[in-house]
């Protein structure tokens, strides 16, 4: 397994004239990097397993492309999910899921990670482990197959593709794969001790790396677990999430990749802290995340520096789950803004809370270049569905902030809400239209004019392991897809403001789809192997996306079990209910979880510990890790134009 | 019937801050190739990477005024995607002075392998756009043999027209593929292509339909095809080179 395996290109070439964009096959990144095959021990293949343009900008995988590649010892190289008009032809011509940098097979390589965003990739997961010709079961697989590891935030439960994986990674990834890079490189070097097994065992002691098939899952008549228990001893009964401390330590990318093809991203990101402590309990991101840490403002400076130099973009993000809470962003957003005065150069904050003070920065931000829209998240439609969700922002707040961006002259603003929220009624609902009415009334007496626009993006809440909702019943698709006409509905009635508002928003049924591989047990694994082997991938895209071929899989697999879709996604768990990821770690106390879940029924809200007392999530105590904030006082220098040459 | 703007519209229109951007002072016309794997970047995929090597190479472009501030640069027909060129042409306005060939050098390696810069020319001259009145394509045929490829080119020649369909955004279109030829030359699988430029314009793929519609003409495996030259079309059939008005 270890010889150079030649270039699938040639083969893949003559195919390349007859499928949809082609240049999304061939490489050719900047930055990208081809290491020599025999001069390394361990060979990664990085999955982000979405189309090429939604994958390529994936800074996760970014991050542990460059970080392995740095290794002399490591390559990586990354693959994509191919879309069905080349999958057909790969497979009538033989050639298997390939690289895109030296168009390697990954079935060549020693570990296949996969970097799950969000759970509708797991059919694709399969697509390519079978055009790759590595057996879909893990079970199945010998020492001439890839370790096929799991990352990324739905990681955090990986149960509906335990058959699947062999390795799951909890948490960041940074020192994790290098300490898995150790571990194969060294069995490697001993001549592969004990096989497949004992380089699973091996792997299932670096902290962090949850290794399914070492645990067995016994059910009760009833469906609901008994027990997750380890099946061999030297494994831990609960596996904890990685944390990675100083980001300033860890500043990648460096040299970000820039794709020929066109991406969903045309900028370069920078993340400027990671984690989120708001508390907001319907966030998966900001639960598992924890605790915050800051990149200073200098170590800011320099990434963005470095990035723009290496990249040409012209437009950086600057990337968090909230990313006006960095303690020293107006610093920040000053000190690139003057940096890149008359240079076309626009700087952007893609996630920002509701207030005025965001318009400032984002003016600050948008003084040398192109003046990005500004989104605003409420998340639920009335003060108290707002309580239920711990998003502490009141209807005055909204007002003054776009009231503030529409005197700025901005003549749109976008704010997004939740439906289906835990206690939600219609009426939480339809206090959106008002809002969005009130939103434009006072947005044109700002102006001074009524040329000014607000759109109302929805998505369907799902609930997800981890956070406090975890417990919940999900809305059905049929309510959501009613209050969603009646919001539409309400925001028609009057139609001088109504014809000012944009509603943006999907069907209910992906979401159910989503809440099933959210929060499935490993049973769901059948599910997903049925969908898949019925034609079902590309599930994130509504063009592809079935939802009879989904209830049609769960109809035909889930009854042997005794269980359904509405177990798996509208029930709401019983306290006692032993959770499919219970024995996942991600820090957070069950107690404190529970209690913010019972907090939230009682509308009760907990404020930020940044900058209020501790609230007892359990995660620092439990890791061994503290929020790490500024500021740290220090300033970001202009450049000198000799400094920016460099 | 032309609407008048009202001033009231026009008040409320907003001005970007800052002064104007600086006006061009140079014109540097430059040759580019497309070559290998990279044959499959679309025209708009070079001009995104091209706008970043120019940022990366700290070119001084000059930009157009408004909101959307976008550096000078116009482009001669591309080449279809997945087609590879020797020949493609740009021009691009500077802010500043400065040497032509340390420009060119400087985007090449900004550029990955595969989208090359060739040559950079100051611009001495008008109408570069009309110096281009015809492309000369290089097809490599597989699988075939010799004697089919010239019965077919020989069929195509004797039509008066050759009738080919061309998929379009609004369906299915009938092109003649045989007015534009100039030249069509065949040696062994290899076919020489002298189209001249019209509109709507015949591309290789609708000689290679036609040769297919006239003989029944199938390569096994999707023929090569490379752009080898573009320019005026000379009386011995040959291109002029649309850089030789300008290297004075």
């Amino acid at each position: 397994m270890d010889a150079a395996p030649d270039s699938l290109f040639p083969r893949l070439e003559t195919l390349l004239p007859r499928v949809a964009k082609p240049i999304q096959y061939v490489g050719g990144e900047l930055n990208a990097t081809v290491k020599d095959w025999d001069a390394v021990s361990v060979h990664w293949a990085l999955m982000y397993p979405d189309a090429y343009e939604v994958g390529l900008p994936n800074q996760g995988v970014m991050i542990l492309y460059e970080v392995l590649n740095e290794r002399p010892d490591a390559l990586a190289e990354r693959t994509y999910a191919v879309w069905p008009d080349l999958a057909a032809l790969m497979r009538e011509h033989g050639i298997g899921q390939f690289t895109v940098e030296a168009h390697r097979p990954v079935a060549a390589f020693d570990l296949l990670g996969v970097s799950f965003a969000t759970e509708l990739g797991y059919t694709n997961l399969l697509e390519a482990l079978d055009l790759a010709g590595i057996p879909l079961h893990a079970a199945d697989r010998t020492l001439d197959h890839p370790v096929v590891v799991a990352g990324g935030h739905a990681a955090f439960n990986p149960e509906p593709i335990a058959t699947f994986v062999d390795v799951a990674v909890l948490g960041d990834g940074e020192q994790a794969v290098l300490e898995m890079t150790d571990v194969v490189a060294a069995w490697k070097g001993e001549g592969r001790p004990g096989g497949r097994l004992g380089l699973l065992e091996r792997l299932a002691g670096v902290d962090g790396v949850y290794v399914p098939s070492f645990y067995d899952v016994a059910y009760r008549p009833d469906g609901t677990l008994a027990h997750v228990t380890p099946n061999r001893s030297g494994v831990p009964a609960r596996v904890s999430k990685r944390t990675v401390m100083d980001l300033d330590a860890w500043p990648y990318p460096k040299q970000p990749l820039v794709p020929l093809a066109e991406s969903v991203h045309e900028r370069m990101s920078v993340e400027i802290f990671r984690g989120c402590t708001r508390g907001c309990r319907f966030c998966q991101a900001g639960m598992i995340t924890r605790p915050v840490r800051e990149r200073s403002i200098t170590g800011v400076g320099e990434m963005v520096q470095r990035g723009l130099t290496a990249t040409g973009f012209e437009e950086v993000g600057l990337l968090s789950l909230s990313s006006a809470d960095h303690s020293e962003i107006g610093e920040i957003a000053k000190g690139l803004a003057d940096r890149y005065q008359g240079t076309n150069t626009s700087l952007s904050l893609p996630s920002t809370r509701v207030d005025a003070f965001n318009v400032t920065l984002a003016k600050e931000l948008s003084r040398n270049g192109r003046r990005s829209g500004l989104t605003f998240a409420p998340e639920g439609g009335s003060e108290r569905l707002r309580a239920v969700i711990n998003k502490m922002v009141s209807k005055e707040d909204l007002i003054r902030t776009v009231s503030t961006a529409y005197a700025a002259g901005w003549r749109q603003v976008k704010l997004y809400f939740m439906c289906g929220l835990p206690t939600e009624t219609d009426e939480d609902v339809l206090e959106i239209a008002e809002l969005a009415k009130d939103v434009i009334r006072a947005g044109r007496a700002a102006a001074g004019h009524r040329d000014i626009r607000c759109t109302v993006s929805i998505g369907g809440f799902v609930p997800k392991p981890h956070t406090p909702f975890q417990w919940a019943g999900q809305a059905t698709a049929d309510t959501i897809d009613a209050r969603l006409r009646l919001l539409r509905a309400a925001i028609n009635s009057d139609r001088s403001l109504g014809r000012a508002i944009g509603m943006r928003y999907h069907d209910g049924k992906p979401g159910i789809i989503e809440g099933l591989l959210s929060r499935g047990d490993r049973r769901v694994g059948a599910v997903i192997e049925r969908v898949w082997r019925t034609g079902g991938r590309f599930d994130g895209w509504s063009e592809h996306f079935s939802y009879d071929r989904w209830l049609a899989a769960c109809t035909d697999v889930l009854p042997a079990y005794g269980v359904d879709l509405d177990w798996y996604t509208t029930r709401e768990r019983a306290e006692s209910e032993v959770l499919a990821w219970d024995h996942l770690d991600a820090g957070l106390d069950r107690e404190w979880l529970w209690e913010d879940w019972q907090d939230a029924l009682s509308e009760i809200e907990v404020d930020d510990c940044r900058w209020t007392p501790c609230y007892d999530c359990g995660v620092c105590p439990d890791l061994g890790t503290a929020t790490q904030i500024g500021p740290t006082g220090r300033t970001m220098l202009p450049l000198s134009p000799v400094a920016a040459a460099r | 019937m032309s609407v008048p703007a009202t001033p009231r519209r026009q008040s409320r229109q907003r001005e970007p801050d800052g002064p104007p951007p600086p006006p061009v002072v140079q014109r540097l016309r430059l040759r580019y190739a497309k070559r290998g794997r990279l044959r499959f970047t679309s025209h708009r995929d070079f001009a995104r990477a091209f706008e970043r090597a120019l940022r990366r190479a700290e070119v001084p472009m000059g930009y157009s005024a408004g909101f959307s501030p976008h550096p000078k640069i116009s482009y001669l027909g591309a080449a279809p995607t997945g087609v590879a060129s020797e020949a493609e042409y740009l021009e691009i306005g500077l802010a500043e002075h400065r040497d032509p060939e340390a420009v060119r050098a400087a985007l090449d390696a900004c550029l990955p392998a595969g989208l090359d810069i060739e040559e950079a020319v100051p611009a001495m001259t008008g109408g570069f756009a009309e110096r281009i009145e015809a492309s000369h394509w290089r097809i490599e045929l597989a699988g075939l043999d010799s004697e089919a490829v010239a019965g077919a080119v020989a069929a195509f020649l004797a039509a008066d027209a050759v009738a080919v369909q061309r998929m379009t955004k609004n369906g299915n279109r009938t092109i003649d593929a045989r007015a534009a030829v100039v030249t069509l030359l065949a040696g062994g699988t290899t076919v020489d292509l002298v189209v001249r430029l019209t509109t709507p314009a015949v591309r290789p793929d609708d000689v290679l339909a036609g040769l297919r519609h006239v003989a029944g003409l199938e390569p096994s495996l999707p023929p090569q095809v490379t752009r080898l030259a573009q320019g005026r079309l000379l009386a011995d059939g040959s291109l002029s080179d649309p850089l030789a008005d300008d290297r004075g």
